[in-house]
C-alpha cells in the first residue's frame, strides 16, 4: 500500500519544534484539519502558531493550483513565536497541493501524499507533464506515498455512504494519522465530530471511522521508514488556564471586555469585507453583553450609524479592512471634528485597491495615521499577536472614550485568522474606566466644547433635560461649540486637537528583547512580532548586540521611544510593506532606520530576519563584543541638532 | 416610541440664539418657521429632540432649531440617524436633507432608511438645484436645466423623489411645500407614523432656481393645479368640480368632471393612505395634465427597525447570563498546574 523511497531523514525526535503545512484543495477541509490539529496541539500543552493560507475564490475549480489551500502550524516543547519558516512535514492532498508547497519544505522533510488523487486528469490540472511520483521531484525528501482515498472509502464503508460523501472524510483520515505520528489522543475531536454532526449520526460515525483508520494506520505501518511517532513534552507555561484564539476572536472578546469596563452598551456597525467580517460574525454571536451589530448597507453607512450610536452615549465601533477604511475616511474626520468616541478596527490586506483579499500586509500604517483630510490626528494601537489583540481593543476602548477621540486598532489577515494558545485574562483584572456623561453645564453657561484636564470636551448624550446643543463637521469655536471660521479660533481648534492626540497617556516604551542600547535595534509592529522575535533571539544568541522593539502605539509614540532609538547604532525596521514605519520614526526622530520590506502576501521567515542582522555584522570575525562595520550605504546619522 | 411626555413649549422655546444664513426669501424660512409652529402642536421635548442632517442649504436646520442637533457629512445623515435610533429608540428624531445629499451622494442611505423602516421623520427639501455649491443641477432637475454645470442645459432625466421612496418600500409618503398653509398637517401625519416617513417638501431657491414649483405653489391658480390628498375622502380639485378616477380600461388615472358635487357619479375614487397601488400611480400622475398630488400620499405602518433589532436582541439573549469570565473561558480549554 504505501511505497516508501530511501532518501535523507530529518529526524523529528530531535527537534524540539516541528512545522506542518496541510495542503490540499479548497474543497477538501484543510483550513478545519488544520485548525483541529491546533486544538490537539494546544490541549497536548505544546506553544503553537498557525498560518492558514487560502484562496480568495469561495470554490476555486477542484484539482487547480490557485484552489489549493493549505494551513501551517508550527508547535513545540518551547516558546513558539511564528508559524514556522519551512515545514518538517507537508501533507499533500492531490498533485496541484504538491506543486505549490513543495517549494516550502524543508530538504529531507517528509512529505506524505494521498497517491488516489494522483490521476493523470489531476496531473493535468497542476500541470505535471511527468508524475512527479515517477521522475525526481521528491528525491531530496523523505516520502510517505498512501492510496488515502481509497483506504478512507474502505474504512466508511460501513455506513453506507455516496463516494463523494464517503471521501469528504479523507481529511479526518490524515488527521488520525497526524494525531498517531504526534502522540496525541483522538477523544477530543472524535467528541468534537459527535457534537457537530448531531443531527447526522452517520456522518459523525463515518468521519470518526476515518479518524480511527487513520490513526490505526500509523500504530500498525510503524515501520522503518519516514513514519515515525514523536512526541514533544508541554511547554513549562505559567500556571492557569488557557485555551486557543484567533485575532478575529481576541478582539471581538476585547470589544466587549472594554465596553463593560466603561459601563456602556456597544454598537458595531459593520459592512461584510474579508478578512474583517469575522469581527462581525462573532459579535452578532453576543448579544446578551448588551451589543447591538448592524450590517449597514455599506462601509460608510456602517461608520457612521456607530458615529450616530456614540452621539447617543453608546460605545460605537466599526471595522473593516483597507478598502473599507478608505472609504470609511470623511466619516472619521466627522468623528474628530465632533470628538465623539468611536473604536475602528482594520484587518489590513495586501492592496491597493481589491489587491490581495486573503493575503496579509501591513500596509495601511500611512492611512491610520495620515490617511484623512485636513490635519485629523487620531491614535492607532497595532496588535502584535492573536491574544495582544484582546488588550488591544480594550486599549482602544479607553483611549476612545477617555479622550472623545475616534481610536484606530490595527490587525491584519495573519493575527486575524492565525491562532495561538491564550491564559484566559481574569475580566476583573482589569483597571475600570467607566465613561462620564454631563449631565449639567458646570458654569452658568452650557460649554459643549469646553476641555477637561485630558483635553477631552464633555459628552453630553441627547435626551438630557436643558442640555440641548448642536455640533457638526464645520469647525467649532472653542468652548461653545458653536460655528466659527474666524482665522484665529481654526488655529486654536487645530492645535487643541492635535494637543489633546500627542497627549494621550500611553506606557513607555519596553525592549522586548536584549539590551535597552546597543549596536542594533530591531523595531518592529504589528504581526510581524513572531519572526522578528526569533529571528533577534537567534542573533543574540550567537554574541550579537541586538535588541528587539516592538511598538503598540503607533501614534502618539511612546515618549520615550526617541531617547530609546538614539541608544542603539542602527535601526533596522522590519515590515509587510514599502517601509511605512520606518518613514514615520525617521520624520519623528531624526533616525537613520532603515526598511527591511516584504509584500508577498506571507509573513516573514524568521531566516529574513536573521538574514538582515547578520549584515549589519558582516566581516567581524566571530562579532565578539558586537562592533559593527560601518556600511558606506547608509544615510549619515544626524548631527546635534535633535540629540 | 416618540415623545412619551408631552412638553408645553412655544414656537419661541424652538428658535436658536444662531443667526439664520439662508438667502432672504429662500423656501427654508418658511419651512423653518411651519416646523417650530408644529413642534409646540406636537407636545414635543427639546430634549428629546434631536434634529440630524447632511450637507447643503437645508442641512444647516439643526443650528436653527433649539434641541439636540448634528450637523453630519455629505448624504450620510440616515445612517448616523439609524445609529442615533438604535443606540436610544426613545429619541424623536427628524432627518432634513435636500434633493442633493438625500438622492444623489445620499441617495443609498436614504434607500436603506426607508426600507429598514427607522422611526423617524425625513424632511427632503427638493428645490431641484444644489444651492450651496452654486448652483449646479440636481438629480431632481428637470430635463434642459441650465446651471453652471450644465450650461446648455442638463440632459439625464430627473429622478422622482415620492416614487423613489415607494419603491424602495416606505411605508409613509407625503408631499408639501415651503410656504403651504397646509405643511403643519402634513408634518404631524408624518410625526404620528411610527417608522421612516418622508415628506418631499418642494422649496423655492429664489438664486439659482426661481419660481420652478410656479406652476402648484403660486396661489393663483392653485384649486387647479393642487389635488390635496384627505384619507376617506374624494380626490377632488378645482373647488370640487374636477376630481380623478380610475379608468377601468387603461387601468390609469384620469380627470373626470364632477356635476352638481356628484363625485360619485362621476366616479371620483377616495383616497386611501393605505393603498399601495393607488399610491404609485398618484406619484407617476405628470403634472400639467393633472394637479400635483399632495399631503399624505401613503401611511400604512409596519414594526419599526429598531423594535425589531431589540426585540431580535432580547429574544438571543433569552436565558443567557452576560457572564464575561465564562464567555473567555468559552470552547475548549486546559489548565496548566503549577509546578
Amino acid at each position: 500500500m504505501a511505497t516508501q523511497k530511501a532518501a535523507p531523514r530529518s529526524d523529528l525526535s530531535q527537534q524540539d519544534a516541528i512545522t506542518v503545512r496541510f495542503a490540499g484543495d479548497s474543497g477538501d477541509g484543510m483550513q478545519l484539519t488544520g485548525g483541529q490539529f491546533t486544538l490537539s496541539t494546544a490541549l497536548a500543552g505544546n506553544d503553537l502558531a498557525t498560518f492558514p493560507d487560502f484562496p480568495a475564490e469561495i470554490r476555486a475549480p477542484q484539482g487547480t493550483l490557485f484552489g489549493v489551500s493549505a494551513f501551517q502550524i508550527n508547535f513545540g516543547a518551547r516558546e513558539v513565536d511564528t508559524a514556522g519558516d519551512t515545514p518538517d512535514v507537508l501533507v499533500a492532498m492531490n498533485p496541484a497541493a504538491l506543486k505549490t508547497n513543495l517549494p516550502a519544505l524543508k530538504p529531507g522533510g517528509l512529505v506524505i501524499i494521498d497517491t488516489g488523487e494522483f490521476t493523470k486528469r489531476n496531473l493535468d490540472k497542476a500541470k505535471y507533464d511527468v508524475s512527479p511520483l515517477e521522475d525526481d521531484t521528491l528525491a531530496k525528501y523523505d516520502t510517505l506515498q498512501l492510496d488515502i482515498s481509497d483506504m478512507t472509502l474502505e474504512a466508511v464503508k460501513p455506513f453506507g455512504l455516496g463516494k463523494k460523501e464517503a471521501l469528504r472524510c479523507k481529511n479526518m483520515w490524515t488527521l488520525g494519522l497526524a494525531l498517531w505520528m504526534f502522540d496525541r489522543p483522538r477523544e477530543p475531536l472524535q467528541n468534537w465530530l459527535r457534537e457537530k454532526f448531531a443531527k447526522k449520526p452517520d456522518i459523525a460515525d463515518a468521519n470518526i471511522a476515518a479518524l480511527d483508520a487513520g490513526h490505526a494506520y500509523g500504530e500498525t505501518a510503524e515501520l522503518a521508514g519516514p513514519l515515525q511517532q514523536v512526541h514533544l513534552d508541554p511547554v513549562p507555561t505559567a500556571p492557569g488556564l488557557y485555551r486557543t484564539v484567533t485575532g478575529a476572536e481576541a478582539i471581538s472578546l476585547g470589544l466587549v471586555a472594554g465596553a463593560r469596563l466603561l459601563r456602556l452598551p456597544m454598537f458595531f456597525g459593520g459592512y461584510p469585507i474579508t478578512p474583517a467580517s469575522a469581527i462581525l460574525h462573532h459579535l452578532a454571536k453576543l448579544k446578551e453583553f448588551n451589543v447591538t451589530t448592524f450590517q449597514a448597507e455599506d462601509e460608510i453607512a456602517a461608520i457612521c450609524a456607530a458615529i450616530g450610536a456614540s452621539y447617543a452615549g453608546s460605545l460605537g465601533v466599526t471595522s473593516s479592512s483597507g478598502p473599507g477604511i478608505a472609504l470609511k475616511g470623511e466619516a472619521m474626520g466627522l468623528g474628530i471634528m465632533t470628538e465623539l468616541p468611536l473604536v475602528i478596527i482594520n484587518s489590513q490586506r495586501g492592496g491597493p485597491s481589491t489587491g490581495l483579499p486573503t493575503k496579509t500586509e501591513q500596509s495601511d500604517l500611512y492611512q491610520a495615521v495620515y490617511g484623512r483630510n485636513g490635519d485629523a490626528p487620531m491614535p492607532v494601537i497595532a496588535a502584535r499577536s492573536p491574544g495582544d489583540a484582546f488588550e488591544c481593543a480594550i486599549e482602544a476602548c479607553r483611549i476612545a472614550v477617555q479622550y472623545m477621540t475616534p481610536v484606530m486598532l490595527l490587525t491584519d489577515g495573519y493575527i486575524a485568522n492565525a491562532s495561538e494558545p491564550w491564559q484566559v485574562p481574569d475580566p476583573d483584572s482589569f483597571e475600570r474606566f467607566p465613561a462620564e456623561f454631563l449631565t449639567e453645564p458646570r458654569g452658568e453657561q452650557l460649554l459643549p466644547y469646553k476641555r477637561n484636564e485630558r483635553g477631552a470636551r464633555p459628552w453630553i448624550k441627547p435626551g438630557t433635560p436643558g442640555m440641548m446643543h448642536r455640533i457638526g463637521g464645520i469647525e467649532k469655536a472653542a468652548d461653545t461649540g458653536h460655528i466659527d471660521y474666524s482665522p484665529d479660533n481654526h488655529q486654536l481648534m487645530t492645535d487643541l486637537r492635535q494637543n489633546k492626540i500627542l497627549g494621550v497617556d500611553i506606557p513607555d516604551q519596553d525592549v522586548c528583547l536584549g539590551e535597552s542600547s546597543g549596536t542594533l535595534a530591531v523595531v518592529g509592529w504589528g504581526s510581524s512580532y513572531g519572526p522578528i522575535h526569533q529571528g533577534v533571539k537567534r542573533a543574540i544568541a550567537k554574541g550579537l548586540s541586538v535588541s528587539h522593539i516592538h511598538v503598540r502605539h503607533i501614534w502618539p509614540l511612546p515618549g520615550n521611544l526617541g531617547d530609546l532609538l538614539r541608544g542603539f547604532d542602527h535601526v533596522l525596521v522590519p515590515e509587510m510593506n514599502t517601509g511605512q514605519f520606518k518613514t514615520v520614526l525617521r520624520d519623528q526622530y531624526l533616525v537613520d532606520a532603515q526598511p527591511l520590506t516584504k509584500t508577498s502576501g506571507q509573513p516573514f521567515a524568521i531566516a529574513e530576519i536573521e538574514d538582515a542582522i547578520g549584515k549589519y555584522f558582516d566581516g567581524i570575525p566571530d562579532n565578539e563584543g558586537g562592533q559593527v562595520a560601518v556600511n558606506e550605504q547608509q544615510l549619515p546619522s544626524p548631527v546635534g541638532g535633535d540629540e | 416610541m416618540n415623545a412619551p411626555v408631552k412638553i408645553e413649549t412655544t414656537l419661541k422655546d424652538w428658535e436658536t440664539d444662531q443667526e439664520v444664513r439662508w438667502c432672504p426669501g429662500c423656501g427654508d424660512y418658511a419651512i423653518l418657521k411651519a416646523v417650530q409652529r408644529t413642534l409646540p402642536e406636537l407636545g414635543c421635548d427639546p430634549a428629546n429632540t434631536v434634529f440630524i442632517s447632511g450637507i447643503g442649504c437645508s442641512s444647516r436646520f439643526p443650528y436653527y432649531i433649539e434641541s439636540y442637533g448634528f450637523h453630519t457629512i455629505h448624504g450620510r445623515a440616515p445612517a448616523v440617524a439609524t445609529g442615533v435610533k438604535l443606540a436610544n429608540p426613545d429619541l424623536d428624531v427628524w432627518l432634513v436633507t435636500g434633493d442633493g445629499d438625500g438622492l444623489s451622494i445620499g441617495g443609498n442611505h436614504l434607500m436603506h432608511v426607508l426600507r429598514r423602516n427607522v422611526n423617524m421623520q425625513i424632511l427632503l427639501f427638493n428645490n431641484e438645484i444644489y444651492g450651496l455649491t452654486k448652483g449646479q443641477a440636481s438629480p431632481t432637475s428637470r430635463i434642459g436645466t441650465r446651471s453652471p454645470s450644465t450650461p446648455t442645459g442638463s440632459v439625464d432625466s430627473p429622478t422622482r423623489v415620492a416614487a423613489f421612496a415607494l419603491g424602495v418600500g416606505a411605508r409613509f409618503v407625503a408631499r408639501g411645500f415651503d410656504v403651504s398653509k397646509k405643511l403643519p398637517e402634513v408634518l404631524k401625519a408624518a410625526h404620528a407614523h411610527q417608522g421612516a416617513a418622508i415628506i418631499e417638501i418642494y422649496q423655492n431657491c429664489i438664486v439659482y432656481n426661481k419660481d420652478v414649483f410656479d406652476g402648484f405653489a403660486a396661489p393663483k391658480g392653485a384649486e387647479d393645479s393642487q389635488l390635496w390628498l384627505e384619507d376617506g375622502e374624494p380626490m377632488l380639485f378645482a373647488n370640487g368640480a374636477k376630481g380623478v378616477a380610475l379608468d377601468l380600461e387603461t387601468l390609469a388615472l384620469k380627470i373626470v368632471d364632477v356635476v352638481d358635487g356628484d363625485w360619485q357619479a362621476a366616479g371620483v375614487i377616495r383616497h386611501n393612505v393605505k393603498n399601495r397601488s393607488i399610491a404609485h400611480m398618484l406619484v407617476e400622475l405628470p403634472f400639467g395634465p393633472f394637479p400635483k398630488a399632495l399631503g399624505v400620499i401613503y401611511d400604512d405602518p409596519a414594526p419599526t427597525f429598531e423594535t425589531l433589532v431589540a426585540e431580535e436582541r432580547e429574544r438571543a439573549s433569552e436565558g443567557k447570563e452576560p457572564n464575561l469570565s465564562a464567555l473567555l473561558a468559552k470552547g475548549q480549554t486546559w489548565t496548566v498546574d503549577a509546578e
